[in-house]
């Protein structure tokens, strides 16, 4: 299928209860054909919550005043074997921004550690350069998320008003420096709540279609984190769950194999639902603040909406006729040697 | 049917439906399904078992005894790769059959043929039993032949598309010039395609997704035996010609 920008348009606006509904029947069509009755499963740990960015919707905001923890090589491999004997084999490391403690040297052996124990490990960090994405390819990340945040540069310059985040387009161009450095799976989205919703889709998309011609090796997979509080207050254009799932919708259809996740920001409800429907990939169990697998000293960056242990969302996925997918991966697709 | 074995690298198939282990919404409608369709081959992609681990639970719902466990390459985007692959396999799981997939464009899974080549000669000098997936290339399947694998498995049309033989004609000439068993690989959405691939001669069929994700699996897989039974009976018989119907025959006035 090809992207048309103007059809993929069309699917945003506004529609009547009857065509929302064809909407659904169609994504839901797609999504069986291309992925099967089949979802994914992953979990992230949080790796440190040092920030040196102050962006204005965020927890871990350098103006916050919350615990700061960054855990030793040690500590995230006592964290990765908690994960690990929960059943997981799909990681997700992430950090805040702060190069001088938490950067690529730092996530190089973490990296090595949780690739000997699981298939499939992705970052979700600060953007880098070419090199050093290159090092990070090469210690066994399989796969990298960069949200652009917003696509508005007004909006961008307005919720980012310090720290190296500032620059939009180092963010902008960070997913091509990573898949030149030979990353498989490339993972693009934007936060809900800043912006219109409708331009911020229509950007992503025409943001994949580039990237997915002209890196078209990789495997890519959107996902659009919400923000249901945002901290001190800060004024945002909510998102109802109608827009939201019109939205996922709507990527399922124009983008029939780019597949589509869904974190523990939203509740348990609302994911459930959405199985099925576009999504491929949900979370479990999710911790948002370093270490919080073995205690809850240190604060989080959002507040988790779904608190299901991962064998009670395994059960809900059987009953609802999908089959639970652990491992889809192996080192030997990732790891160079 | 009985004195009409597949024969692959000296083994025999009773049947000649493969069946593709992706995209089931359970491993028990999987195996029930498997059992439906009778088939005795049965693929898996490397990346989603642990080989190491018996109650992997994909593994531990097929039946090894009646089924020749047929792992597959599915993510390797080049020879070296597959090669990888399927050397971890053979290390792991006992066989040393191996489904070449090397499609380095991972949306539509097109396979790349070069790539393809150089894995299945150096895979069957390793000792492997090769069976690649491919193109409708009668070249590349020549030279594929050439190089030693055990099968050819052109694809039908785009892999999970259930669109059919769009390659009907190019897969033709494969089955022509063919000297192993030619075995269409995907595309194949309905009962009637594996049926009409057979009648083309085609030595079996691989399904996945069509019995996958069908309201019925298991019904639509014993459809699909019945399917590749009619259509490989049909080609043994030799089908009629197709025929315009005309009324007379214009040497009547000859031949009385």
């Amino acid at each position: 299928m090809t992207f048309n920008v103007s059809s993929f348009a069309k699917l945003l606006t506004t529609t009547s209860d009857s065509e929302l509904n064809n909407l659904a029947l169609k994504a839901k069509k797609s999504t069986q054909q291309h992925f099967g009755n089949t979802i994914q499963l992953y979990i992230p740990l949080y790796l440190s919550n040092e920030c040196c960015n102050s962006c204005l919707y965020c927890g871990f905001n350098k103006n916050q005043k919350i615990k700061r923890q960054t855990l030793s090589l040690e500590e995230a491999t006592s964290q990765l074997q908690i994960i690990k004997s929960k059943g997981f084999d799909n990681i997700l490391l992430l950090t805040g921004e702060h190069k001088a403690s938490v950067g690529v040297d730092y996530l190089e052996p973490i990296i090595q550690q949780a690739q000997k124990m699981f298939s499939y490990v992705a970052l979700e960090v600060f953007p880098c350069t070419t090199a050093e994405y290159k090092k990070l390819v090469d210690a066994g990340t399989s796969g990298l998320t960069i949200y652009q945040e917003t696509y508005n540069r007004k909006i961008y310059s307005n919720m980012h008003p310090a720290g190296p985040k500032r620059d939009f387009d180092f963010r902008f161009t960070a997913p091509e420096r990573a898949l030149t450095a030979g990353m498989r799976k490339m993972g693009l989205g934007f936060l809900l709540g800043l912006s219109d919703w409708q331009t911020e889709a229509i950007n992503l998309a025409e943001h994949l279609d580039y990237l997915m011609k002209k890196y078209w090796k990789a495997d890519f997979t959107v996902s659009f984190p919400r923000i249901h509080e945002a901290p001190n207050g800060l004024p945002i254009q909510a998102v109802s769950d109608r827009d939201f799932v019109q939205m996922i919708l709507a990527f399922r259809i124009a983008f029939p194999k780019v597949g589509i996740l869904l974190s523990t920001r939203e509740n348990a409800q609302l994911r459930d639902n959405l199985l099925g429907l576009g999504v491929t990939q949900i979370s479990a169990e999710s911790k948002t603040n370093p270490g919080g697998y073995s205690e809850n000293s240190s604060d989080e960056q959002f507040k988790v909406s779904d608190n299901r242990s991962l064998e009670e969302i395994i059960s809900t996925l059987e009953k609802k006729g999908f089959d639970p997918v652990i491992k889809d991966w192996s080192t030997i697709l990732s790891k160079k040697q | 049917m009985i004195g009409d074995d597949l024969k692959i690298a000296g083994r025999l198939f009773g049947s000649r439906l493969f069946i593709g282990t992706g995209k089931f919404s359970s491993s028990t409608i999987m195996k029930s399904a498997l059992i439906a369709s009778e088939t005795e081959m049965v693929t898996v992609a490397l990346r989603r078992v642990d080989l190491s681990n018996p109650d992997d639970h994909i593994l531990n719902h097929l039946d090894l005894k009646k089924c020749q466990l047929l792992p597959n390459t599915a993510g390797a985007q080049s020879a070296d790769e597959a090669i990888r692959l399927a050397m971890l396999s053979r290390a792991s799981s006992q066989t040393n059959w191996i489904k070449l997939e090397v499609t380095p464009e991972p949306r539509h899974l097109v396979p790349d043929g070069e790539e393809t080549l150089i894995a299945t000669k150096f895979l069957v000098k390793e000792g492997f039993v090769v069976l690649p997936y491919m193109q409708a290339d009668p070249i590349l399947a020549k030279k594929l032949e050439d190089a030693g694998a055990a099968t050819v498995m052109p694809l039908g049309s785009p892999i999970g598309s259930n669109k059919g033989l769009k390659t009907k004609e190019l897969i033709k000439i494969i089955i022509a010039n063919s000297n192993i068993p030619v075995v269409v690989d995907a595309g194949i959405g309905a009962p009637s395609h594996a049926c009409e691939a057979m009648e083309l001669g085609a030595d079996a069929v691989l399904v996945n997704t069509a019995i996958a994700i069908a309201n019925d699996p298991i019904l639509i897989a014993s459809a699909f035996r019945s399917a590749v039974i009619a259509g490989r009976q049909g080609y043994l018989a030799g089908l009629a010609e197709e025929s315009e119907g005309e009324a007379s025959s214009p040497l009547s006035w000859l031949i009385k």
